[in-house]
């Protein structure tokens, strides 16, 4: 028998969909900053494997000579995506879907245990709540690279009112480097994101939009059948 | 009196069944997510397309986007504060080769002894500064992470006048009243306008040497603006006049579309 099941709360539906877009836009308008200096590359042993990023990549995208333009989609939409961050975060917390969604001290052995399932390797995967193990330390990290972006932006946005955040970020430079390694993981986390969502199939992806999923339940018995008590045990 | 509407009461509605249940609340959710997804694509079509700001001191941004970017300002200009100081490293620290990026306004050599500052004061005296002038006030040194707008730093080292020291001793504290200061250079191809508390800042200075030599024509000969809480492109060189208003002075990069205030 078809049964709804309540699975993703209204403010976690609208704050994801609605960071969406936000993040598109910041990552965006962020490579039209980065644009103006791009000296980020993967150097190994004096062999450079990766410049960041080649020129077909900017000419397909549009980046090059747009730097003021960026700067000001940049911080316009830095206000969004905080309060919307501020928003998830609040609610999660006072709702106690944390509770959901905060790695256990199992999750870590248990998260591959759940990778190698998800490989094909291994038949059973750990049973789980609401997040299996993988994915509470995904979302949970998601997050924290949400805060880490904020900090190290404002570290690179107000270097000398925010000093101590410069500080805390390893100094200018390195707080540079972070806040464009933070973006490279979200499109990887995008890319592994959406691989799985679609893997998941409709009913999970739908769950993200309306809020319930549809299980099969077995019908419960209406009258208990209960082992006659009167009986005389067997001698 | 019978009631015309009793009729609903003899027939109860009936308690939706699962698949109506789930198509109804599909039909909300999904038609929720296009509506509020169209008004977002729609918003964002409006902010891309929307007009360029009427040249006023600024321009060159999307007018709403101007709008957010003064909106900013106000917002971090409360945090601002004499307090916060910029970071200073030790001499062995600062680049011996400093980056230079841009020559508008001060292209050429200029001739440094019939060079004057010339300070126009708001009740429109104007006052001919030398450098010797300057040289004889008490000089400050500073090296610092010097950061462009671009994205680049650089550690240097600048030797000059404090813009506060400057200020006193030429009598000009009733300018600092105004709330900004506009410097241009000799050929005033080049101009920057600074609100007044940044100008004061402790860490301002009117800078004649660069690692503890006479500025080269190329950093601004013979005096340039050295303003650590702000990006590169405030950093004047080749200073030739000052004044002081209450309302923006030109500003050379945000005609650009950058943000008027750049402040770090």
């Amino acid at each position: 028998m078809k049964v709804i099941k309540e699975k993703h709360p209204l403010a976690m539906r609208w704050t994801h969909w609605v960071n969406f877009p936000i993040l598109t836009i910041m990552i965006w308008s962020g490579m039209l900053i980065y644009w103006a200096n791009d000296e980020y590359k993967i150097t190994l042993f004096g062999y450079t494997f990766f410049s960041f990023f080649p020129d077909w990549f900017y000419n397909a995208l549009r980046i090059p000579h747009r730097l003021s333009e960026g700067m000001a989609f940049h911080f316009l939409f830095m206000w969004f995506f905080t309060l919307n961050g501020i928003l998830y975060v609040l609610y999660t917390i006072i709702s106690g879907e944390w509770r959901e969604l905060v790695p256990q001290k199992k999750s870590f052995k248990e998260a591959w245990l759940v990778l190698l399932h998800d490989l094909h390797i291994r038949k059973m995967a750990p049973p789980q709540n609401k997040y299996n193990a993988a994915q509470r330390i995904a979302y949970t990290a998601i997050i924290v690279m949400g805060i880490g972006s904020v900090i190290t932006g404002l570290a690179i946005y107000k270097p000398v009112q925010f000093y101590y955040l410069t500080w805390l970020c390893g100094g200018y430079h390195f707080a540079r480097i972070l806040h464009f390694a933070l973006t490279i993981g979200y499109v990887l986390f995008f890319v592994v994101h959406v691989v799985q969502v679609i893997l998941a199939g409709w009913n999970n992806f739908r769950s993200v939009i309306s809020g319930f999923e549809v299980v099969n339940e077995d019908p419960k018995p209406i009258i208990e059948i209960t082992p006659p008590s009167d009986e005389k045990p067997i001698q | 009196m019978k009631n015309p509407f009793s009729k609903k009461h003899k027939s109860p509605k009936k308690p939706l069944t699962v698949e109506q249940k789930i198509s109804r609340r599909n039909f909300l959710s999904f038609g929720t997510f296009i509506v509020a997804g169209s008004v977002a694509y729609g918003g964002w079509k409006w902010l891309y397309n929307s007009p360029e700001e009427a040249r006023t001191v600024t321009a060159g941004a999307r007018a709403p986007l101007r709008r957010a970017l003064n909106k900013t300002e106000l917002a971090f200009r409360r945090v601002f504060s004499n307090n916060n100081l910029v970071k200073t490293y030790p001499k062995e620290m600062a680049a011996k080769n400093v980056r230079h990026n841009s020559d508008i306004g001060s292209e050429g050599k200029i001739d440094i002894d019939t060079w004057k500052l010339q300070v126009k004061k708001h009740t429109g005296e104007v006052l001919q500064i030398t450098l010797d002038d300057i040289k004889a006030l008490p000089k400050t040194d500073i090296i610092y992470d010097f950061k462009c707008v671009e994205g680049w730093d650089q550690i240097s080292h600048w030797g000059g006048v404090k813009f506060v020291d400057f200020i006193n001793h030429f009598k000009l504290g009733a300018e600092t009243q105004l709330q900004y200061v506009g410097l241009a250079t000799p050929d005033a191809e080049y101009y920057v306008g600074i609100d007044m508390p940044s100008a004061m800042h402790p860490q301002t200075l009117l800078a004649y040497e660069v690692n503890e030599k006479p500025l080269p024509p190329n950093h601004g000969a013979p005096l340039r603006l050295i303003i650590p809480v702000k990006y590169g492109i405030k950093n004047l060189k080749r200073i030739g006049s000052m004044s002081f208003s209450d309302s923006r002075p030109p500003d050379y990069w945000a005609e650009q579309g950058y943000d008027y205030y750049s402040g770090l």
